[in-house]
Parts: structure tokens; sequence; C-alpha cells
């Protein structure tokens, strides 16, 4: 497998399948671990880090096992190919864009992806389409356990498992759930969520994580403690909150379809005709305009179109899988026109073929 | 040292760990516990999240530390990866695992400030802790051998060499 063979996917994330997978994109749990006998990255020479490369790369050998595992070396990346990564959600920006020895291994199904060199050492990252942690737990935590047989992770019998930030020490798990809120946002209760989720001490990020907008409409929403629960605990903390959001998230679009229900249809097909006639358009503009039409689809207001193409326009309208799907490096504005030539493609190609249907 | 906002002397140090960067403040006990609780109206993350730490902060803050107290322990430095406690207030990432053992007095209000708790529960690794903080010796070992090599005190690093290869290979020391 290499990396080009992803392009013309679209992921796990954004499979558009699972439970609940109208309002919750994908579950995702990643958990922090070092090595015992090396500095953590911060004090990491460029010895170190090649050695903790090397230990790790044989002990995630085999975790694959059902799948072929894809294991790129994130330091001889292009720009592009490292922003692919990031838009996938496979690295975050921070691995993407620092310094040094670092590598990424993924499956082939694009479920788990194991980051080596990152702020730790190694972090694990296993992702499901719509409402599924208990899938995603299982699957990391045995990861968790392939890696531990080969090498000695950093423990410390009171404090757990030890990260190179506090934040993340104890069990060095992040347990964060994508949701779709486009009717929370129309309806202004966001903010009314949101500030309810931190008195519970969860937090709220945008698309690409921490201090990116909310674009698109898509929140995360994880565990911000990490000591003194246990991952079934921190699994079932945002679990149980989650259903609830789903909850208001429903009750805001029944709510939008009662109240007005021609103001909302005209945003969905107004949206629609847009990106089905655009010749230039923003990479924000298309996030914004496929929220609607991806609620529009939800709600049976636009016929003829799938979720999972609507998924896909998502993750295949960014910069740099724009660019990789056209197999030239554009400027900004021959984006826009490249982007507003992929959409009429291929929402002419569904909404024709539904047509004819 | 005197408060940023004003001219009193600064006597609560706050670190916020939460947004991009660590952000240190110093405040007089007014401006303090006015920054702490004008956090918990902001709707941004960062600040929020401060908000989330007031209450546990205030509450550590009425045994806060003075100014001298905590140049003292600023100064501190880790034995194996050699990090000062002001460099990792610097820049919020620590050295080493040991870290957690040699600043153990100033991490504690801090876990205590994040997490509202201070000891782990849930999975463990296999292998002992005992055995995990052994092999962190591993660091300051390698480390006193490069130097022993490169100051020619070829018997201590020959010394150094065998314990290290004892340790590798999994043997108590």
């Amino acid at each position: 497998m290499e990396l080009d063979d992803l392009t013309r996917r679209s992921g796990e994330w954004l499979r558009g399948a699972g439970p609940e997978s109208d309002i919750v994109i994908s579950s995702r749990i990643r958990l922090a671990r070092n090595l015992a006998d090396y500095p953590f990255i911060s004090r990491a020479g460029d010895q170190d880090r090649e050695q903790i490369e090397t230990a790790l790369k044989q002990s995630i050998r085999g975790i694959g096992e059902e799948s072929e595992l894809l294991y790129v070396e994130v330091n001889e990346l292009t720009d592009v190919d490292r922003r692919f990564l990031v838009e996938r959600q496979l690295i975050s920006r921070e691995h993407a864009e620092s310094q040094g020895t670092r590598a990424v291994a993924i499956d082939s199904t694009e479920k788990s992806s194991l980051m080596i060199n990152e702020e730790d050492h190694l972090r694990i990252q296993v992702m499901q389409s719509g409402l599924d942690l208990e899938a995603a737990w299982q699957r990391v935590d045995r990861i968790d356990n392939l890696v531990e047989s080969h090498v000695t992770y950093a423990f410390h019998e009171k404090l757990g498992y030890l990260t190179a930030c506090p934040t993340n020490v104890g069990t060095g798990m992040r347990v964060s759930v994508m949701l779709h809120l486009p009717a929370l946002v129309i309806t202004r209760q966001i903010e009314k969520v949101f500030r309810s989720l931190q008195k519970i001490s969860l937090a709220v990020r945008g698309l690409y994580g921490e201090g990116s907008q909310a674009m698109g409409d898509f929140y995360q929403i994880s565990n911000q403690v990490t000591l003194g629960r246990s991952e079934l605990d921190l699994i079932k903390q945002v679990g149980d909150i989650v259903p609830v959001i789903i909850d208001y998230e429903r009750q805001a679009r029944d709510f939008l379809i009662r109240e007005s229900h021609e103001n909302l249809h005209d945003r969905v097909s107004r949206a629609y005709g847009i990106l089905r006639t655009a010749q230039t358009i923003s990479s924000e503009e298309t996030m914004h305009l496929l929220s609607s039409v991806r609620m529009g689809v939800n709600l049976g207001l636009i016929e003829g179109l799938e979720i999972p193409t609507v998924n896909e326009l998502f993750i295949h309208t960014q910069p740099a899988h724009l660019q990789k799907l056209s197999g030239v490096e554009l400027d900004s504005a021959d984006r826009n026109i490249e982007r507003a030539r992929y959409i009429r493609r291929h929402l002419k190609e569904k909404s024709d073929g539904a047509e004819k249907n | 040292m005197k408060c940023q906002k004003c001219d009193k002397p600064a006597t609560f140090h706050i670190t916020e760990l939460t947004g991009g960067k660590p952000q240190e403040l110093h405040l007089c006990e007014d401006h303090a516990r006015e920054y702490l609780t004008q956090s918990s109206d902001e709707p941004t993350t960062a600040t929020s999240m401060a908000a989330a730490l007031a209450q546990q902060m205030a509450q550590q803050m009425a045994v806060g530390q003075t100014a001298e107290e905590l140049a003292q322990l600023d100064q501190q430095t880790c034995p194996v990866c050699g990090i000062t406690f002001f460099e990792f207030r610097n820049q919020g990432r620590l050295g080493c695992p040991h870290d957690y053992v040699c600043f153990e007095r100033q991490l504690e209000p801090l876990i205590v400030n994040i997490h509202g708790e201070t000891e782990h529960t849930g999975k463990t690794p296999k292998r002992s802790a005992a055995g995990s903080e052994q092999r962190t010796q591993l660091i300051r070992l390698r480390r006193e051998m490069k130097e022993a090599v490169a100051e020619e005190r070829y018997e201590q690093a020959s010394e150094l060499r065998d314990r290290i290869l004892r340790i590798e290979a999994g043997e108590d020391v």
C-alpha cells in the first residue's frame, strides 16, 4: 500500500456509517505512551529520536494483522503529503509541522494510526465511523497491549502512564466524538451546549482539534481529565453525554422544520444550488454550504444524494486533497476554480444518476 | 516581583497550560482573584478551561507559594535529563519520566488543578512500575557514559557500560 492509494478513498471517519451517523461523524480514542528509557521529545536529541523510532517501528509490526500497514516517515514527505495526512486526521498538525525524525503507521482501513515522535513517543489513535466508542476502545487497547509486549512504557505506580505534558498523565487517553450540529448553530443554542459541557470538564474543539474553527458545523467533544478515572469511566463520561447532544440537535432540527420550513428548505436548496453551479469557491464557503446540504439530505429536503457522497466532498475539497486528486500543485486561486469544478462534476453525476432511476 | 496589573507584590504565580503556549501570570491577591473569576464568563476553550480550574485553583492558592519559594523551586534540576523546573514552566513539556518523581512537589498542585485527582486508576502495564523507573535511569547512565568517554575516563565509562547492558538485559542492578 502506498500513500497515494489513500487519495481516492475517504477514510473511515467519513464513511458515513455506524450508529447515529446522521449526526455523529466519528468516534475516536487515542492513547499517549512513552518509552521508559528515553527522554521525552523536548529533551530528545537526534540520536534519541532515531532510536525511539527504530524501537517503536519494530514493536508495531503485526498490529495490522488482518490488514496491511502503511509506514510513512513524515520528515521525508512533501508539504502537500503532510497536509493531506492532517486533513485526513491521520496525523496531528503538530506532527506535520515539527522537525526531526518522526513517522506514522496507518492500517489500510484507516481505522488506526500510530504517530511516532509526536508530543509523546507514541500516540495510538483509533477511529470508528458513527458512535461506537466500544469498538474503538477494544481496538486501541489491543494495539496498546501488542506494543507493550515489546517495549517498557514509562509508568508510575501512583500517576499511571507518564506523558510529556501533565495534562495527559494517568490513562494518557483522549476520547473524542465528532458531531455535525448545524441546527444548534442556526438556532444559536450551540454556545449554551458548550457552556454546560465545560461545567462537567469536557472540551469542545473544531474539526481539526485545538485552536481550529468549527468549520462546517463539526464539533469534537472530548474528555479533559485523564488521571484518577479509569478508561471505561472516561469512555462512559463522553459516551453518556453524546446522546443528550444528539437529542438537542434533533429537537432543533424538528423546530426548524416545524416553525420555519420554508426558510430551512430555502437555505438548503440555495446551498445545493451554489455548489452545483459555482465556478470558483473557497474551502470555507464549501464547508459552510456542504453543511447545509448534509443536513438537507438527512431531513429529506434533497433527494438523490447520499451522505457518503457529501462526506467525501468535505474531505476531497480540502487544499491538499484537491491537489493530490488533480495531480498538480495549485495556488489558492487555481484551487478555488478546481474545487468548484470538482464539486459540480460530483454533484451533477450523482443527481443525474438519481433522475434516471 | 510586582503584580502584572498593579504595583503590589505578586504573590500568586499561575501557569496556564491550556491553549497554544503555556502562559505565565504573576498577580497580587486581588488581581489573581479577579483573573480567576472573570475568565469563567469568556466563551473560548482556553479560558473556559481556566474557568473549570478556577475553583480548585482558589483553594490551592489559600496555601499559595511566595515568590521566593517559587524561585527556589524553579532552580531545581532533574538529575536524569537535566531540565530545570523553570524550563518546564516555560515550555509546558517535561523532559523525562523521572521529572514526575523529582518535581513531585511542584507538579502536585498543577496535577490537582488539571485533573482534580492525584492517583491513577485504570489500565496498568504488565511490567512493574519499579522496572519502568529503573529503565528511566538508563537515560542518566547513557549520558554519564558519553561524558566519561569525552573526558577520557575510560575505566568509569566501561563500568557504566556494563551497568547499562545489565539493565537493558532486564537484570536487577
